[in-house]
């Protein structure tokens, strides 16, 4: 009789308790669907805001401009002479052109806020078609020419619902772009200038080239160095390394590194690489060292547990047909633990791609206009030119912020597409 | 016919075995049954292992005969395993073992601080638990040991040793048309007898296999049990194994170990009928182990 009654009420209580443990297991997926609930919404608000503010960036105004490759304006006589014609006045065309399109304009205040709507860069255009066809001369042709940024923020914001953004610009000015838009002399074209031209105070003249050299070189020094250094300390200490305390003390040590603030790192390559050892500020390969001391810790960490997946009956199998310790491994444990450690060391590598703090400190946050050759060239980061432009005043640096942001996100998202491809076609079965 | 060899090499035991019976008892005081052997390959005197503070291993005495098959059963930790890693050096890669003791193979010391364990492991080959041929051809896997030691001049000696190897393993009809396919590829039994290829392509002289069959069906079980007595030509072959039976249908002679010590060795036979300790006999007839 006892018994029956254990039984009734065990089922009882199992079937209360049921119900609860499903629901708390309801709860607990709910958690679950939450938290990746957020995490897409904060993906999508990030990437609608930049994408929403960058994309008109990959567009820029031109106007087209009728010009005479008058002689007298250039002071020119020989176009097949390249210093003649380095020194010429080309901008003086392009005034001269607005002259005679808007002829009514005098007076040397509203001259100056006619010139403006051209930008200042304009003339090298018109310089490089002439060097390339010496014939122009004294020859008359329309000219598609890069507008001002203002002039461009002003048409690319016509259509706003909150109406047009005039910045700078007066009524003037305004009045003049808008009869240039009803002569269809205005035209938006994809901004070529944006990915082949470093950087510039005038926003239409700006681009990310010598930023993106800068991040390759930096890059480049970073992967040359960090790898193989990681690796190998990798393997030494996997391997090779006694387990004693002053083991355990580097181990401990490395693991704080890796949460070292990547500034310090910057200070540290401040001291030893520009003090001590005398190395030029602004340099790739200064950046590409620093870099290479913050990404080492991640390289190693992650190699070694890689390394330590390496299931033991493989080491088994070579020890006991008796290959050396370094047989074993080159042939076997290096192979084995390589896409763990690709996948670990492409992760350190698009962290230090955008990593900005530590190249503030080595000097790569000059203004720099000229496209970097080589690691020895002053240069600029990816990051830290986004740091630069959106620190910038013009309105037009604004989009262009966003476009380099989208830039850089599409280098890490290949980086990481990368590592995964690496990853899969490593990854060995067993 | 094989039973009738196996008769035979086991009737030459016994009569070694008893003539030399006294000796024993002297020797190694707890072991009963015969140790030791005239045409010993390997002779382990007075071994101690410990895995830092605990000792797995109590003086253990016991010498292999050239190519005779020498069975270790016990109970689970009774120290079986650790004992054939010992034979060729493979518990080195353990920081805590400590190791005392005499291994000779053929008449030299292996733990001599002049020994190097790479030749040593040539001579001494290994066959683990699990299958484990490297995440490689099958041709690679067989060809791994004698790449490393440098043992063909030419691909084409290569590729006998590789042949002669699967044969013996008798894996050779098998695989022969799928040598670049992974190994890994292969069912369980045939891995294992891919890795009896590999141990043999190096040519050892002494095979050592660490319970070779347990994690193998009944069917590829048995290809091993045969091939493991058609290796006995030609190598001489210590075995760990959990199976009685297995141990009962391929060795010579059988040691017993329980907790670290080493109880009984004496022929198969003797061992599965009339053994001479209680501890021995409690195991075989299932009363604990």
């Amino acid at each position: 009789m006892t018994d029956k009654q254990t039984e009734m009420t065990t089922m009882d209580k199992v079937n209360q308790s049921l119900a609860r443990r499903y629901r708390a297991e309801r709860r607990f997926r709910a958690y679950g669907m939450a938290a990746i609930l957020f995490g897409l919404a904060c993906l999508v608000v990030l990437f609608t805001d930049i994408i929403g503010k960058g994309h008109s960036a990959f567009l820029q105004t031109y106007v087209a401009m009728e010009i005479t490759y008058d002689s007298d304006v250039l002071e020119l006589s020989d176009p097949s002479d390249s210093n003649a014609v380095a020194r010429a006045d080309f901008q003086g065309l392009v005034k001269q052109s607005l002259r005679d399109t808007f002829s009514d304009v005098s007076g040397r205040r509203d001259k100056r806020a006619l010139y403006a709507l051209i930008s200042n860069g304009a003339g090298f255009a018109l310089r490089d078609r002439l060097a390339n066809d010496p014939s122009l001369l004294n020859r008359s042709e329309t000219v598609w020419l890069l507008a001002d940024d203002d002039v461009d923020t002003y048409v690319k914001s016509r259509d706003d619902e909150g109406g047009a953004f005039t910045g700078r610009l007066n009524e003037k000015q305004i009045a003049w772009v808008e009869q240039l838009i009803a002569d269809n002399a205005v035209e938006k074209r994809f901004n070529t200038t944006l990915f082949t031209a470093g950087d510039s105070r005038e926003p239409e003249q700006a681009g990310i080239l010598g930023a993106m050299m800068g991040s390759l070189f930096t890059l480049l020094v970073t992967i040359a160095l960090s790898f193989p250094i990681g690796v190998a300390a990798a393997v030494y200490l996997e391997e090779y390394a006694p387990k004693n305390r002053f083991t355990d003390f580097i181990e401990v040590n490395i693991n704080n590194l890796a949460a070292v603030p990547s500034i310090i790192f910057g200070l540290l390559g401040l001291a030893i690489f520009i003090g001590f050892f005398e190395m030029h500020r602004s340099i790739p390969l200064v950046g590409g060292l620093v870099l290479t001391l913050m990404t080492l810790p991640t390289i190693i960490i992650s190699s070694r547990a890689a390394i330590k997946a390496v299931p033991p009956s493989i080491r088994d199998a070579a020890y006991g047909l008796g290959a050396s310790k370094m047989q074993v491994v080159m042939h076997h444990v290096l192979p084995l633990a390589m896409p763990g450690m690709l996948t670990g060391a492409i992760i350190g590598f698009a962290q230090a791609l955008g990593e900005t703090a530590p190249l503030l400190m080595i000097g790569m946050v000059a203004f720099i206009v000229d496209i970097p050759g080589g690691v020895s060239d002053p240069a600029t980061a990816l990051p830290v030119q986004i740091f630069l432009w959106s620190d910038s005043p013009e309105r037009a640096f604004v989009e262009r912020t966003s476009a380099a942001i989208m830039v850089l996100l599409a280098f890490l998202i290949s980086m990481n597409t990368l590592a995964i491809w690496l990853r899969k076609r490593l990854e060995r079965r067993w | 016919m094989e039973a009738v060899m196996k008769e035979t090499q086991t009737e030459n035991l016994t009569e070694r075995a008893e003539q030399k019976d006294h000796l024993q008892q002297e020797h190694t005081g707890e072991t009963v049954g015969t140790s030791f052997c005239n045409d010993a390959k390997m002779s382990m005197r007075n071994v101690n292992v410990y895995y830092g503070d605990k000792q797995a291993i109590h003086n253990v005495s016991l010498d292999i005969g050239r190519n005779e098959v020498v069975a270790m059963i016990g109970p689970s930790g009774c120290g079986k395993s650790t004992f054939l890693r010992c034979m060729n050096r493979m518990n080195d890669t353990i920081e805590s073992c400590r190791i005392d003791g005499e291994f000779i193979l053929d008449g030299a010391d292996i733990y001599h601080a002049k020994q190097d364990v790479v030749p040593l492991r040539a001579k001494v080959g290994m066959v683990f638990q699990k299958p484990n041929p490297f995440p490689k051809s099958i041709y690679d896997n067989v060809a791994y040991g004698p790449r490393v030691h440098g043992l063909a001049d030419r691909r084409s000696d290569l590729d006998e040793i590789v042949e002669v190897s699967l044969r013996r393993a008798g894996l050779w009809e098998e695989v022969k048309d799928r040598l670049n396919s992974p190994g890994t590829g292969l069912s369980g039994g045939q891995q294992q007898r891919l890795c009896i290829a590999r141990t043999i392509a190096v040519s050892p002289e002494v095979i050592l296999m660490d319970e070779p069959c347990s994690a193998l069906d009944p069917i590829a079980t048995a290809k091993i049990e045969e091939l493991i007595a058609e290796l006995s030509e030609n190598f001489t072959i210590a075995i760990v194994t959990h199976s009685m039976q297995q141990a009962a249908r391929v060795s010579d002679r059988t040691a017993y170990f329980h907790m670290g010590k080493l109880i009984e060795v004496n022929d198969t036979k003797r061992v599965f009928t009339n053994p001479e300790h209680d501890l021995t006999e409690a195991y075989i007839t299932g009363r604990f182990g």
